[in-house]
């Protein structure tokens, strides 16, 4: 337990010593700090009328503050409960009130699971009830379990730790940084050890999965749709807190799909994708089709489907190549006569 | 009835968020109504008409908004009372960043926006640091990279508060927050007496009270100065 009264006699250098992560709450509360030798109580005793009106709190609601920052680091890194072994969904209703045609349905981590069904029909609610993880307690009455247990609340309100990542394809970069700046931060934010080398990995991952190659300077802000994507990939796989993540789409244009997904369920996370197209869909393991707000039926995917997957990826080879022939200023030919007959059957 | 105030920078998804968590209260047979504080000029309070909900606005115009705020509330939950709310909605804007709009005892929430840059929540004051709970918005465009690092920077600045996501535009996330919101144990039937949690911007010199002219002559009263020596 942290004692609020030993902080405010305890010095900065002290408190940060003790704990580092402080550091940056220190500046984040814009406490005027001239010597770090002094403790809080005469720090905050020394304050004029201006310093006092930036801190905004008095010693007695900073030492508070503090304490709570200090156990919520705490629990962030002390955690190993963040490993979501098992996501559950067990049925509630649709938009009728009709019971939803299945009882429990298990999501393993490592699974990919794919979630069709048209717009307005329940996918949105269906991801927020897994990220509320709803009790009963959200129109739908489902209930979310992890690792076969009701889940901890903390997942509800705390800032730092979410229990569902998303990747959409509205998403883009707003801040001005180079993509090393860039996965710098994100690492500085989550108080890895191993910093240096995580983000390596993450840029050389990201460079494997986008079409086109882009530097480490480059800037987050002016890469393409598809290094963009590959990055947002890469990093939410590899540096995410979130156990599970949830994919809106993934464009199929400049970036290796199949290579995406296998990051992602490589690194242990649950991935659910709602998406409206076959390839990808069938690249899921299981998918839920939802209709008027409920979970209609769960199919597993089928082995006729993992076959016919093949003949898509033909398709979609072919349609990428023609891409590349037309960037590259080449004259496009037909492709066979048979293609052809299957066009106009 | 209960109190509720909004408050966060402009163009923040205050009135959006506020919109979509009104849907979810309504669904409960609650009766809410707000009143919308602005400076200038606002138009907002023909969107909650349209929501059909119960709406006064108030324009603080030359005077700073908090204070008119201030001068106001007390008038604003009898006309809440009298309209027999369940829940009254306070949205006030924080033009200077330096707002605090925020009464002891009376549930404070701050929206702020992903899209505003990853030190907004370090130039943000009291309005961030002494909100209950904090609401981040227009995290479905930016990436989830940015999401993470932008709710551990508003977790530095204000660590005993609830941070949650809610998107103005689809409605996610607002189901959820609304739950939060109501308390039927919970009745204010008067903020008479009750005190601010922190003091508000002030100012008090020659220009408060309508100099125009520049120059260190007419300037009097509260004033600042900026730091221009060599560092």
């Amino acid at each position: 337990m942290i004692k609020k009264e030993e902080l405010k006699n305890s010095t900065v250098n002290e408190i940060i010593e003790e704990y580092p992560y402080t550091e940056s709450f220190f500046d984040g509360q814009k406490l005027a700090v001239d010597d770090g030798d002094k403790s809080l109580r005469e720090i905050f005793a020394d304050l004029t009328v201006e310093e006092m009106e930036d801190v905004v709190f008095d010693v007695d609601q900073f030492a508070d503050s503090l304490a709570s920052h200090i156990r919520n680091m705490q629990e962030f890194l002390g955690e190993n409960d963040s490993v979501v072994g098992t996501l559950s969904i067990l049925a509630g209703k649709d938009k009728d009130g009709e019971l939803e045609n299945y009882d429990k349905l298990d999501i393993k981590s490592g699974e990919i699971i794919s979630i069709v069904g048209p717009t307005g029909s329940g996918k949105s609610r269906l991801l927020a009830d897994i990220e509320w993880t709803a009790q009963g307690d959200t129109p739908t009455e489902r209930k979310i379990l992890i690792n076969d247990a009701v889940p901890d609340k903390k997942w509800r309100f705390t800032g730092g730790k979410k229990l569902v990542a998303q990747l959409s394809q509205n998403m883009n970069f707003v801040m001005d940084l180079s993509v090393i700046e860039f996965l710098n931060l994100h690492a500085e934010s989550r108080l890895i050890d191993n910093q240096e080398e995580v983000v390596e990995r993450i840029f050389t991952e990201a460079n494997q999965l986008a079409g086109e190659q882009f530097s480490r300077d480059a800037q987050i802000t002016s890469l393409s749709g598809g290094q963009s994507r590959a990055l947002m990939i890469a990093d939410t796989a590899i540096l995410s807190s979130s156990p599970i993540i949830l994919i809106d789409e993934i464009e199929n244009a400049g970036i290796n799909r199949e290579k995406a997904l296998e990051l992602l369920v490589g690194e242990e996370k649950v991935v659910l994708m709602a998406t409206h197209d076959p390839i990808l869909a069938l690249m899921g393991d299981k998918r839920i089709i939802i209709n008027n707000g409920g979970i209609k039926d769960i199919i597993k995917t089928t082995a006729e489907e993992k076959e016919l997957m093949k003949e898509l990826k033909v398709l979609d080879k072919v349609m990428t190549d023609l891409r590349e022939d037309l960037r590259y200023g080449k004259n496009l030919s037909r492709i066979s006569d048979e293609l052809a007959a299957v066009k106009t059957a | 009835m209960n109190l509720v105030t909004f408050s966060g920078p402009p163009s923040s998804g205050k009135t959006a968020v506020i919109l979509k968590t009104i849907e979810a209260i309504q669904q409960q047979e609650l009766k809410v109504g707000v009143v919308k504080f602005d400076c200038l000029y606002t138009d907002d309070d023909e969107l909650y008409r349209k929501a059909g909900v119960p709406v006064k606005k108030g324009l603080s115009g030359s005077l700073c908004p908090d204070h008119y705020f201030v001068s106001n509330i007390e008038e604003v939950v009898q006309w809440g009372r009298e309209r027999d709310l369940d829940l009254l909605i306070t949205e006030s804007a924080g033009l200077c960043n330096r707002c605090s709009p925020y009464i002891k005892d009376i549930k404070a929430i701050c929206v702020i926006d992903n899209l505003s840059g990853i030190n907004t929540p370090k130039k943000i004051g009291p309005m961030l640091k002494t909100a209950d709970i904090v609401v981040i918005t227009k995290g479905d465009i930016v990436s989830q990279a940015e999401r993470e690092v932008f709710a551990s920077r508003v977790s530095t600045v204000n660590p005993d508060a609830m941070v949650m996501n809610v998107n103005g535009l689809t409605g996610q996330g607002a189901f959820e927050f609304s739950t939060l919101l109501y308390d039927e144990e919970d009745h204010i039937d008067t903020v008479t007496g009750k005190k601010l949690r922190f003091s508000m911007p002030s100012a008090m010199c020659s220009y408060c009270l309508g100099e125009t002219r520049i120059g260190a002559e007419h300037q009097l009263g509260n004033v600042r100065k900026i730091e221009l020596g060599d560092e």
